[in-house]
């Protein structure tokens, strides 16, 4: 999802090899307990943690370019405006992320310094182009829509800070997937121009949506260990499976074909079966070779060294503050 | 490199006269900016109609282990509770 392939510290380790604290702890996850950033956890747990949440910060910041692109190019002032809004939001999602993963003893700023230099991931899906208005429609509806996905079951995670900041998260959420699919509706509806750009715009996110959920469930190595632990919920496949079943009847309503000639409904499994994505795209986009990687990270850079002087700035203005004598005020 | 930023804890009281109620933290070089983007980011919704920030460190937390001893010795005292004395019907609402 938004935090694809996070690497899990330590292999799955049976009641008799855990030491008493181990097992205690694995017992809390397992009553349902939080566990708090002052708690006793596993050594791997907190660095798992640290890299899913901090990938998951990332997304939602560099999620904001994709977007951004079109903030100028908006066909209303009201969709300008709306726009806007949502990647207001998306800022805030980075924020809530970046805080739950100091309580576990990182700074933001060196999780920032990790994605810039290349030793944090960010999701595969925003290394794709914005090139139409309709993008952004789709952006909303699928990606937005798989993200819900994934982030409803983490309101339910081990980790209470994550937890919390999910809930956050979800409650904004749902304003950014129905304010795509407007979007899209009004493109359907529209002249047969209007209608084809939402067509494409579907043709070029589907597989890539799908992509957001993992690998496939025989690939997915480092499942066990964090399903275990309860920092993930639902297995990439089965979240996959239910995002096809909810979305396919939302492209009907549209009057969009899903762009998958394989795509049926399964009466026997109640559900749709549908074709993979590419998954040697996938890995060619996580290692950096997607259409718009070097774009993205480009800009990141380009927002943390020209903010610099803006945080040093305001820094030596409140030190400067605080050293003048209380009589001065 | 510059420092981090210090760490702020934000409360925010919702519109319905409730206490303050911790909200999440944020990053800010003072007091004023700690307010400022508390505001941004935590009530861009009418989410509430005050805000309270106070800086991390000043905050001092129990200890996990201290659970039991804290706060087990209340369970035992259920007759701190209204619902421990039975009073007839009769009485009428009480």
């Amino acid at each position: 999802m938004y935090a694809q392939m996070v690497r899990s510290t330590g292999t799955l380790k049976s009641r008799a090899e855990m030491t008493p604290e181990e097992a205690a702890f694995q017992d809390r996850i397992d009553r349902g307990e939080r566990i708090e950033p002052q708690d006793w956890m596993p050594e791997g747990y907190r660095r798992t943690l640290i890299r899913q949440i901090g990938q998951h910060a990332h997304s939602e910041v560099v999620g904001q370019l994709p977007e951004g692109n079109w903030i100028t190019r908006a066909p209303t002032l009201e969709r300008k405006a709306i726009l806007i809004a949502k990647v207001q939001d998306e800022a805030g999602h980075g924020l809530y992320l970046y805080a739950a993963a100091e309580t576990l003893g990182v700074s933001r700023d060196a999780l920032i310094e990790d994605l810039l230099a290349g030793r944090m991931k960010y999701s595969s899906i925003f290394n794709y182009p914005t090139l139409t208005w309709a993008d952004i429609g789709a952006i909303g509806w699928l990606v937005d829509g798989a993200a819900i996905m994934n982030q409803v079951p983490l309101q339910r995670t081990s980790y209470g800070p994550y937890a919390r900041a999910m809930v956050r998260i979800c409650k904004e959420e749902s304003f950014h997937q129905r304010q795509g699919y407007a979007i899209m509706m009004k493109m359907a509806r529209g002249t047969p121009e209007q209608r084809e750009m939402a067509q494409d715009a579907l043709n070029r996110f589907w597989f890539p949506a799908l992509m957001m959920f993992g690998p496939s469930d025989r690939d997915s190595v480092h499942s066990a260990q964090s399903m275990a632990w309860r920092i993930k919920i639902n297995s990439n496949d089965e979240l996959r499976q239910k995002f096809v079943d909810q979305t396919v009847p939302q492209a009907e309503f549209l009057g969009l074909t899903i762009p998958d000639p394989e795509l049926r409904w399964n009466e026997a499994k109640g559900g749709y079966d549908f074709s993979e994505p590419d998954w040697a795209e996938f890995h060619e986009v996580l290692r950096g070779n997607g259409p718009c990687n070097a774009d993205r990270m480009a800009a990141r850079r380009k927002a943390w060294d020209e903010g610099a002087w803006v945080r040093e700035a305001l820094a030596a203005h409140a030190a400067k503050r605080a050293a003048r004598p209380v009589a001065a005020e | 490199m510059a420092k981090d930023w210090p760490l702020w804890e934000v409360f925010v009281r919702g519109a319905h006269g409730a206490g303050h109620r911790h909200v999440g933290s944020l990053h800010a070089p003072d007091a004023e900016m700690a307010l400022k983007n508390a505001r941004d980011v935590y009530t861009r919704r009418n989410e509430g109609v005050s805000i309270w920030v106070v800086p991390s460190a000043a905050i001092t937390a129990s200890a996990p282990g201290d659970k039991g001893p804290l706060f087990d010795p209340a369970n035992s005292k259920v007759y701190r509770h209204p619902t421990f004395y039975d009073i007839p019907d009769d009485v009428g609402h009480m």
